[in-house]
């Protein structure tokens, strides 16, 4: 089963929101949509409702850091439809000291995947219900998945090999 | 005193974890209580968080595998078939027919394991110990056919961007039909053990259960998703490898409670074994790799006795192999849900990005829902019902 | 101290002093004559210390799941009276098996310091014992940073019987401990 451009998940799509959708990607079967940041909570809450789309399960959500570009984060959004059976990616860009609006009012189970891209990414959920640190102890200094940050982190008393703090 | 003056309990914070022996590893439980009720239950992770997608994004593609071994080490075949899937979707190849058979062998062998482990586990945090006895005897069963398959018990590094990395061994049909053969009544052993046991109903029946919308709406998948009723596997509705020629029944329950995620795993088991009986009848001959020198190092005994494939399987080995730009999602069936990759690449030979969709870590988001109103002895079941491994939520 | 020892060895059921005493072969007088009696009171104190030594169940990781299997039916550590208990009051020996993390460090020093004297610790497995394949940001890289470990069992993970030959080992290194000596020590310090 191939995409086309004429699939429901691509056209219908665009013909609803068509200002909002800066991107179509189409790759290896799945379809992604770049959109701007302040249509996403529309976005989503259309696509969870409509009849033709059903995307009631929220996958997964994933932070991007493209370190130095500009802007610097992308959020990923995996959805998929259990009665339709299809998947969609959203993705949306965010500047380092943006916000993100939230969408665990659409899908409850966002709201883990958010806290963690807030840990790892420092990204900003807007409108979260709990936005702290999932895996990282409270105290902790920085956010590990940064592109900036070293993989083997600061040295302390825990890990001699790390690197030395700036 | 009179007698209908109630007696005044007040709410207290419990903390349960993260060294208890029924927490499945190192769940830290923050439970407001008052009395025996659970009025909220504060799941706290990150004590196993090992930095495994910042280490993917240090390391060429084909060094990754080893780590995802390591995600949910109860069954590491399947986290292997998720990642090299979806490096596979990035580059676009087709592996070829005998590398699928002998990856859904692997991946249904290691869903039994995961499953004996999971029911012999939650027994024991029951205070039914002879099951987890029971199960480790089959599960050490399914191990030393792990190693028939690669040397390695339970870190399997089995599974290769383009096929397998070695091809089975004659012997191996006839060792794990004996085993798929054998299975369906050790299961039933342990249903005569549990199923109709009061204590076991007890326990679990009308315990921690979850609405089959609900269970949508938070994320669940897997036999926690199908115990609610969703009919939703993605071996039937997305098909990857060969499931679509294989022919097996999706289990589901009714009520969504913990029995009904105990009997989906029961009757899982069965089915895997049937589709491991299937598949080593249709399995095909030919190579377990694809016939791709950017991607798959030549055979071992070339490397011994030819120059070239020496200097090429050096290359591949350091250098590692180009990836197209681009980003892809691929995901499984593991015994915990759905069981996701996600990279961005570059297009170098290392991922720019890798995120794991595990499942496990969006499982354990319904403790809460299901622990509330619930009393603090349920909380043990709800926690090994959900069957968490924190090896995967915590990454 | 050989002849103490290895009449001491095996499995004979010790129930009272005087068993043990008949076991020997050797009255105290006799042994106490040709040997110190600190001697004597070292074999026995060690020989007890080192045939129940309970470890404490506590999995961090992937080699929990080998220390289970090394725990039930087919490696089944309780025939060498290694018998798994939940508290770290209860038990002797502490495995570390998996990768420790900085957020659980505190966690595993605080349960070392919980259990009682005298304690034992294995480390179990690459991570336990130097960070193993994970030297990242998030973790501690070795056991030895946190708390002293006596043995060591490389592996990724172990395979249930390197967890045994790592007990049997750490029975070969309690055995050589001298309780006595360690005690008058103590006193002399005090």
């Amino acid at each position: 089963m191939t995409i086309g451009p004429d699939s429901v998940l691509v056209k219908y799509v665009k013909n609803r929101f068509g200002p909002s959708i800066l991107d179509t990607i189409i790759f290896r079967d799945e379809v992604t949509h770049l959109i701007k940041r302040e249509s996403l909570a529309g976005i989503c809450g259309f696509l969870k409702t409509d009849p033709l789309l059903q995307f009631n399960f929220l996958s997964d959500i994933a932070g991007v850091d493209y370190y130095p570009q500009q802007p610097r984060f992308e959020v990923v959004y995996h959805l998929y439809s259990i009665p339709k059976k299809h998947r969609l990616r959203l993705k949306v860009k965010v500047e380092e000291d943006e916000v993100i609006p939230s969408v665990t009012s659409i899908w409850k189970g966002a709201d883990w995947a958010e806290r963690e891209a807030y840990d790892m990414f420092g990204i900003v959920f807007e409108g979260h219900p709990n936005l702290k640190r999932i895996y990282m102890p409270e105290d902790w200094d920085g956010y590990p998945l940064r592109k900036d940050y070293p993989l083997k982190g600061y040295k302390d008393r825990y890990n001699p090999y790390g690197e030395e703090r700036k | 005193m009179s007698n209908n003056e109630e007696i005044a309990t007040k709410a207290i914070t419990l903390s349960m974890g993260p060294q208890h022996p029924s927490t499945h590893g190192v769940l830290h439980l923050l439970l407001d209580i008052k009395g025996e009720k659970i009025l909220r239950a504060n799941p706290d992770i990150g004590y196993l968080h090992r930095g495994t997608e910042k280490i993917a994004e240090n390391l060429l593609y084909h060094q990754f595998v080893p780590y995802t071994d390591r995600l949910d080490y109860m069954c590491a075949m399947s986290n292997n078939l998720a990642y090299v899937l979806a490096v596979e979707k990035l580059l676009g190849i087709e592996i070829t027919e005998r590398a699928k058979y002998i990856r859904v062998i692997a991946a249904e062998l290691s869903r039994i394991s995961g499953h004996l482990l999971c029911i012999g586990a939650w027994a024991l945090d029951l205070g039914a110990m002879t099951v987890l006895l029971y199960a480790f005897r089959e599960r050490e069963m399914a191990l030393d056919l792990f190693e028939m398959l690669c040397g390695a018990r339970m870190t399997h590094n089995y599974l290769r961007v383009g096929g397998v990395r070695y091809d089975i061994l004659p012997s191996f049909k006839g060792k794990c039909l004996e085993f798929v053969n054998l299975l369906p009544q050790r299961i039933n052993d342990y249903e005569q053990l549990l199923t109709e046991n009061r204590v076991w109903l007890k326990r679990n029946k009308g315990v921690g259960a979850i609405s089959a919308e609900d269970a949508i709406n938070l994320g669940l998948s897997g036999p926690n998703l199908r115990g609610a009723g969703v009919k939703w596997d993605i071996r039937k509705d997305e098909p990857y490898l060969v499931y679509d020629r294989l022919d097996f029944d999706v289990p589901t329950g009714e009520s969504g409670d913990c029995y009904d995620r105990y009997t989906v795993r029961i009757e899982e088991m069965r089915q895997a074994a049937k589709i491991i009986k299937q598949a080593l009848e249709q399995i095909p001959d030919g190579r377990p790799c694809v016939d791709l020198p950017d991607v798959v190092p030549p055979p071992r005994m070339e490397i011994e006795t030819n120059m070239e494939a020496l200097i090429h399987h050096f290359k591949l080995v350091s250098h590692g192999f180009k990836v197209p730009k681009g980003d892809a999602y691929a995901s499984v069936e593991s015994p915990k849900g759905e069981l996701g990759f996600y990279i961005v690449s570059d297009g170098s030979e290392r991922p720019f990005r890798l995120k794991i969709r595990a499942p496990s870590f969006v499982n354990l988001q319904a403790i809460d829902p299901l622990c509330r109103k619930g009393y603090l002895a349920d909380v043990i079941a709800v926690i090994s019902s959900l069957d968490p491994v924190f090896g995967e939520a915590d990454k | 101290m050989g002849i103490v020892d290895n009449s001491l060895e095996g499995v004979v059921q010790f129930t009272t002093l005087e068993d043990i005493i008949n076991v020997t072969g050797k009255t105290v007088a006799t042994i106490a004559k040709a040997t110190k009696m600190d001697t004597v009171v070292d074999g026995v104190v060690s020989w007890g210390r080192r045939s129940a030594l309970w470890p404490m169940t506590f999995g961090l990781a992937c080699c929990a799941i080998e220390m289970i299997a090394a725990g039930c039916a087919r490696y089944d550590t309780d025939r060498l009276g290694i018998i798994f208990r939940p508290s770290p009051r209860q038990s002797d020996v502490m495995v570390v098996a998996g990768t420790m993390t900085k957020k659980i460090a505190p966690a595993v020093k605080r349960l070392y310091d919980q259990m009682a004297e005298p304690r034992w610790v294995i480390a179990l497995g690459g991570c336990a014992s130097a960070g193993g394949p994970y030297n990242t940001y998030s973790v501690v890289q070795g056991t030895d940073l946190v708390v002293p470990v006596d043995v060591y069992i490389p592996g990724c993970p172990p395979r249930p019987d390197a967890l045994l030959y790592g007990f049997l080992q750490l029975q070969e290194k309690i055995r050589r401990e001298m309780p006595s000596v360690f005690a008058r020590y103590e006193r002399n310090r005090v």
